[in-house]
């Protein structure tokens, strides 16, 4: 058995439909934004989570610092429990703000840290106390019409 | 009696389709079944991948390079209306990688390479170089069929993989060096809206479906074509036909399970 010409072309059209595929990947999915440094988990209670889904951005300042991995309801509480899984790069004050915020008007939303000033931080497992939840339109327009109809 | 007449004629076809069902069914498994014997002359695998995927491979290029420049063009269209033309990138990559990559190189390759199998098997046929082969006792099924299918199934997810690429290569070339759509928002949109396994995998999945579908399709009509002129023309022409139907209706129920609720 011997090369030929053949196995060269056949061979290019699998390296060129391989390569076609890391580049599908990396470039255009999101494969090369997968966080492979270590993380670690902290939890966060809101009253309405919106439209926030797994996966979803964890940002300080508008840095990517980690993303969410789960949602569920807490019956005990009957709010919404999020975990979120934060590189261990970075550590957050005891005293951390969570809050569910909408990158542009029809964008998706995420979450955004607001360090506090306290001195002790947050560690494997714990939860940020303050939390703000989404903003649900419809709760807006509806608090509009009733505080415009009180006003009369 | 023209009721009888054609009752008589619906009960043939009928008989007729299930008859060739069966026949396709059987056809398919000795297919599988003698795959492994291919496999071991891989030799034959590469001579018809050279045949089924290299030669499809400039009509793929180009076609991908069209479809993703139109889809620059429309999208920035339709959303330059929103204010919101930095999203072209995620439109152009989400349609490529989901929908259109895979079903548009499976329709082309259908058209390509399924219609010369039909064509090559159904000649080889009416020319009894297939009768030839059983007088030999070679196999015609593990030496001229499995080769072919396999290189089909191999050749046609990266066939798929190619057309996305070059088609996110066409938007780009669209929407951000000839219309000025920012480039680093075209990109960033499209990474955080591609998932690797949700859109990539998913889309690897259904041109693997894909074609199975067409080589199968192919094959099994070339094997049963009356071994005349006329006979491998209908063939060929019930390969295209049968394998867009199958390729667009697979893809209903593909998109159906992999993209509900996410």
């Amino acid at each position: 058995m011997e090369r030929t010409t053949l196995d060269l072309w056949v061979g290019a059209f699998v390296v060129a439909g391989l390569a076609a595929l890391v580049v599908l990947a990396l470039k255009v999915g999101n494969l090369s934004t997968y966080n492979v440094s270590e993380s670690y988990e902290l939890q966060a209670h809101f009253t309405n989570v919106g439209g926030l889904k797994p996966t979803a951005s964890v940002r300080s300042s508008g840095v990517l610092v980690g993303r969410v991995t789960s949602i569920v309801l807490d019956t005990e509480r009957y709010e919404a429990k999020v975990t979120m899984s934060i590189d261990k790069r970075y550590q957050f004050p005891k005293d951390t703000f969570a809050n569910i915020l909408t990158s542009g008007l029809l964008g998706e939303q995420y979450i955004g840290l607001l360090p506090g000033g306290d001195d002790a931080m947050l560690k494997n497992g714990d939860e940020f106390k303050k939390t703000q939840s989404a903003v649900v339109l419809e709760d807006l327009i509806g608090k509009f019409f009733t505080t415009s109809v009180d006003a009369k | 009696m023209p009721i009888a007449n054609s009752l008589r004629t619906i009960g043939r076809r009928s008989v007729n389709a299930v008859w060739r069902t069966g026949y396709a069914s059987r056809f398919f498994v000795m297919t599988l079944f003698y795959s492994g014997t291919s496999f071991k002359r891989f030799r034959l695998i590469v001579k018809e991948m050279f045949s089924s995927g290299v030669m499809s491979l400039i009509i793929i290029l180009v076609a991908g390079m069209f479809v993703g420049m139109v889809l620059g063009l429309q999208g920035y269209e339709t959303l330059k209306r929103y204010g919101s033309e930095s999203a072209l990138g995620s439109l152009v990559a989400l349609s490529l990688v989901r929908e259109l990559g895979p079903v548009l190189a499976a329709l082309l390759f259908a058209s390509r390479a399924g219609s010369a199998m039909t064509a090559e098997i159904g000649l080889m046929k009416a020319t009894e170089q297939i009768a030839a082969m059983e007088m030999m006792a070679v196999n015609p099924i593990a030496r001229v069929v499995a080769p072919r299918f396999w290189a089909g199934v191999i050749s046609m997810p990266l066939l798929a993989a190619m057309f996305s690429a070059m088609g996110v290569f066409g938007g780009y070339v669209v929407g951000v060096v000839v219309i000025g759509v920012d480039e680093g928002s075209f990109w960033s949109q499209m990474q955080a809206s591609v998932d690797f396994q949700h859109d990539v995998l998913n889309g690897v999945i259904k041109s693997f479906v894909f074609g199975l579908a067409v080589t199968a399709i192919a094959l099994f009509e070339g094997y049963d074509a009356p071994p005349t002129a006329e006979g491998v023309s209908g063939a060929t022409t019930r390969t295209v036909v049968q394998s867009s139907l199958a390729i667009l209706m697979l893809d209903f129920i593909l998109t159906a399970f992999m993209f509900q609720g996410a």
